[in-house]
């Protein structure tokens, strides 16, 4: 049974209806998708920014909810519930350590909300789990008592990471949680989050726009362009031999050191309008592959490889 | 709290109100036990006593009762009304403004348009017809001056819960299972009651004003009862003849409202973060310089930054964010910068121009030479001169460095006529030409575009096409691209890289990125705690790092096409810029750290093409 099981999810956001006329049909900011993640695994999902990645996790927590589709966890539908019957199975993880605590709450107080209203602790049995979960993020008790602007970026990710734990959720949805970190202090949370799944037995869902970081911690990578999916594969095949001519050129653009500079494309580098979206393949305007079937007719998802999917019409081929 | 009151008494004149206050309050609580007359008997043949006279310190009114025994009950009450509205008004006014805030949409709407609508009455109007529908009497003249405050707490309050109800720790309650009542209550509450504090502390001096307005119109407090307004409005008819009846109320009232006024300015200075930051002191032209020391011979380097300091006093702290960085670059050259944040890399790099922020600011040792000239400490005018003519920036967020009201074109017209002299229509030519040298498709169109309607990769060209305008020697990149998608950044570099060919231009550019150093510079200065830790030609340094720091920061960056795998991470965290250690700043991180590292400081040593800042350098391979 897969940990995460998501079918035809979409979003799309109403508009404001003119003075005179009707509504417009909205802007789609995650189209209908479908993808599983097994229990234990981490699913990455990359994308650049207005991709719909952040909209896509805030409805698998539930602070969204979905114009339509089905969200599975564990086999179990979740359909509209609140974001508190969401937050025993699943949890997030923001990506401003920061601006995910409250400035006026010491960090007791917050961890001690989800103890409390999510699994009815008494007071004994929070100190406990408490000093359990402190001890497992590696963070000092004496912290507790102190308020979020006197930690440094790493040690307020780790609180963050800790009082999603608090709630022992099944999986942890993680919105690009080491960006705004330094790398020397990334590398730490990377592999602290790494040792938490091992010995919890989590499901990640991380999303990021850094490929190196997805690659070396994902076992399987969701490639998202405009709000669907593009490509799925196992991470260390998706960016070593693409199919989507998109994937290769997100690979292509990374600053590596030992690669030469060279801009991989030269024409209009903007997301289509999502107000206007284009007929066909939401990628043709920018692809040098594309022919008039993809500016006609938008791709389907199809098994490219033993364990790899693309929706393009004229895939790579290796 | 402590702060809070050091600060609140800094302030000369809110110590003063506050004083005042403290007095009239100290009296007023007193007074039912002072020997004085009763407020409310009549005794018609003392009518009119002048003040000081037997008995009578402030004389008499025109029923003969003691002034000054009316005067100290009718403060009383006065101060209790004004104080009880503007509690009511705050909690019922902050309750309609956070619930309306916080759940948005279609409550938000009808909620304000129907405070909008309570504002739209004149608030006199508004008090009267609340009188009169309720009847005279000082609670109802209560209930009309809360009433008629509500909106203005209301519409404060929503204002900064439409901020807070969007941050992510309102999001992150939610998934710890909270319900909207206790979101706003424990999460939105405590955030937003300093500003309901600052509301109220300038509000009470007006709704005193106001409830002493309607007791002078006689809808207040009823005869034979004392209120400031009422005495005002008895003495009224007697106001030539016998003027100490209405100075005496008169003054009190001055006093009353000017005393929480000064107060409450005090207050709300005191609490508000933006003026608590220093946002009233406005940061000076160019940086302070206070340069100690001898100041190194000028080079034939085109721009030489030489044993530059730079110091942030925050009260009594002094965080040395760059202590004696030198660097140099030739035409043509692309120097990188590297560092984490806090290393000082962007503090160095706004030195070069005097642009870091005084106060705190202050440059305090070292040379910054352009072309042999020394630009620490020149004046204004030879400095604004040379900022985006010679030496231009590019900074990381193009959305906040472009004016969001003004046309990019103008924009730019306006870079180039503050230092040449060129008409309108010339200028806007050569910003057409300047988009389409930095690649922007349809210049033509897009130089009429507004930033907002551009995205950010277009914006970040803007401002690079903002910084060629006058054909610079130097530009100076602060992680121009980190805000950027991968594939938006590739172009970027790349247009940079043919600029400095095309044009000889030298970069200084700043980034945490060693893959984006790697692509784009012939050179790299590593950072850490304000110093250069090592330099040297880009190949070399990534490939041979010498320095520990280097070395493990390296190594910490995942590289692309390594699969799963554990990341190397440095333990411990950077020093803090006001107590860094002696020696080597690394060392208490540092795995090869023994006794010497942390005893005097360790010089920039080695060839001049690959220099270290360490005792026990890592071998070259």
């Amino acid at each position: 049974m897969p940990a995460l099981k998501v079918e035809h999810l979409a979003k799309t956001f109403p508009l404001k209806r003119p003075l005179f006329g009707a509504a417009p049909p909205g802007a789609r900011a995650v189209r209908p998708m479908s993808f599983q993640v097994e229990a234990g695994e981490t699913l990455g999902v990359v994308g650049e920014s207005g991709c719909g990645k952040s909209t896509l996790a805030r409805m698998l927590v539930g602070l969204l909810e979905p114009t339509e589709g089905t969200i599975e966890i564990e086999g179990e539908a979740l359909g509209s519930a609140g974001p508190a019957e969401f937050g025993k199975l699943i949890q997030y993880v923001f990506q401003d350590p920061q601006g995910s605590l409250n400035p006026r709450k010491t960090i007791r107080q917050v961890m001690e909300a989800p103890l409390r209203l999510l699994h009815g602790m008494a007071k004994p049995d929070r100190d406990r789990r408490i000093a359990e979960i402190f001890a497992s993020v590696n963070l000092r008790e004496e912290y507790l008592d102190r308020y979020p602007h006197e930690f440094s970026g790493g040690q307020a990710q780790r609180i963050a990471i800790a009082r999603a734990l608090a709630a022992s959720p099944r999986i942890i949805v993680l919105d690009e949680p080491v960006s705004a970190l330094d790398v020397s202090v990334q590398a730490q949370v990377l592999n602290l989050l790494a040792d938490l799944k091992t010995r919890l037995g989590l499901t990640y869902l991380f999303i990021t726009h850094d490929l190196a970081v997805v690659e070396a911690v994902s076992d399987r990578v969701v490639v998202l362009y405009f709000g669907a999916v593009v490509e799925i594969g196992r991470a260390e095949r998706v960016f070593a031999s693409p199919r989507h001519p998109y994937t290769s050129l997100l690979a292509k653009s990374a600053p590596v050191v030992g690669r030469s500079l060279a801009a991989p494309e030269q024409k209009g580098t903007e997301l289509p309008d999502p107000l206007n979206p284009p007929p066909g393949c939401a990628f043709a305007g920018r692809c040098p592959r594309a022919t008039d079937l993809c500016r006609a007719r938008e791709p389907e998802l199809k098994q490219m490889g033993e364990d790899q999917l693309a929706a393009c019409h004229h895939p790579l081929e290796h | 709290m402590s702060a809070f009151l050091t600060l609140l008494f800094r302030n000369r004149l809110a110590a003063m109100g506050a004083g005042v206050i403290a007095a009239i309050l100290l009296l007023v609580l007193t007074t039912p036990f002072l020997p004085l007359h009763d407020p409310d008997v009549t005794a018609t043949a003392d009518r009119f006593m002048r003040p000081f006279a037997e008995g009578h310190p402030l004389g008499t009114d025109h029923l003969g009762r003691d002034l000054l025994s009316r005067l100290l009950h009718g403060t009383r009450l006065s101060l209790a009304v004004g104080v009880a509205a503007a509690l009511i008004a705050a909690v019922i006014g902050s309750s309609i403004g956070m619930v309306a805030g916080y759940f948005g949409g279609r409550t938000d709407n009808v909620v304000m348009r129907g405070v909008d609508m309570l504002m739209a009455f004149p608030y006199i109007l508004l008090a009267l017809a609340i009188v009169a529908a309720l009847g005279p009497g000082l609670m109802n003249a209560l209930i009309a001056v809360a009433a008629v405050n509500v909106p203005f707490f209301a519409r404060n309050i929503r204002g900064v819960t439409v901020g807070l109800a969007g941050r992510e720790f309102i999001d992150a309650a939610r998934l710890a299972g909270m319900g909207h009542a206790r979101i706003i209550l424990t999460e939105l509450l405590p955030n937003v009651l300093p500003v309901i504090v600052i509301a109220m502390s300038t509000t009470v001096g007006w709704m005193i004003l106001e409830t002493a307005g309607l007791s002078f119109l006689g809808l207040g407090s009823q005869p034979p009862q004392a209120d400031l307004g009422s005495m005002l409005g008895e003495a009224r008819s007697a106001m030539i003849s016998h003027p100490h009846t209405s100075v005496v109320p008169g003054l009190m009232i001055f006093l009353i409202v000017m005393s929480i006024n000064l107060l409450g300015d005090g207050v709300r200075d005191a609490l508000d973060p933006r003026l608590r930051s220093g946002a009233l002191s406005r940061p000076r032209a160019t940086t302070l310089v206070r340069r100690q020391g001898d100041i190194p011979p000028a080079t034939d380097d085109l721009l030489a930054i030489q044993d530059l300091r730079t110091e942030f006093h925050i009260g009594k702290r002094n965080y040395r964010a760059v202590g004696g960085v030198s660097l140099a670059v030739r035409p043509g050259e692309c120097l990188g910068i590297i560092g984490e944040s806090g290393s000082g890399k962007s503090v160095t790099a706004l030195s070069v121009m005097g642009l870091v922020a005084s106060p705190p600011g202050v440059i305090s040792g070292g040379a910054v030479r352009f072309l042999g000239e020394d630009l620490i400490g020149a004046p204004y005018e030879t400095l604004r001169q040379k900022r985006g003519d010679r030496v231009a920036y590019v900074f990381q967020d193009p959305l906040s460095t472009l004016h969001p009201l003004y046309r990019v074109g103008r924009q730019l017209a306006e870079t180039i006529r503050s230092h040449h002299v060129l008409s309108k229509a010339e200028a806007r030519a050569r910003a057409i030409q300047l988009l389409n040298d930095v690649r922007i498709p349809n210049a033509e169109r897009r130089v009429d575009d507004y930033p907002h309607e551009m995205s950010g990769g277009m914006r970040q060209r803007v401002g690079i096409a903002m910084a060629l305008a006058n054909e610079p020697d130097v530009i100076i990149a602060d992680e121009p691209t980190t805000a950027l998608d991968v594939t938006v950044q590739a172009q970027i570099l790349c247009l940079l890289d043919d600029l400095r060919r095309e044009r000889g231009l030298a970069i200084i550019f700043i980034t945490h990125d060693f893959g984006v150093v790697a692509q784009l510079c012939d050179r790299v200065a590593v950072m850490y705690a304000g110093g250069i830790v090592e330099e040297g030609p880009t190949q070399v340094v990534l490939d041979t790092p010498a320095h520990p720091y280097t070395k493990r920061l390296i190594a910490c960056v995942p590289e692309p096409g390594g699969g799963r795998r554990e990341l190397a991470a440095i333990p411990g965290l950077p020093p803090v810029l006001d107590d860094l250690p002696p020696g080597c700043a690394f060392a208490p991180r540092c795995y090869k750290a023994e006794e010497s590292c942390r005893k005097g400081e360790v010089p920039l040593q080695g060839p001049a093409l690959h220099a270290v800042r360490c005792l026990f350098p890592e071998r070259a391979h």
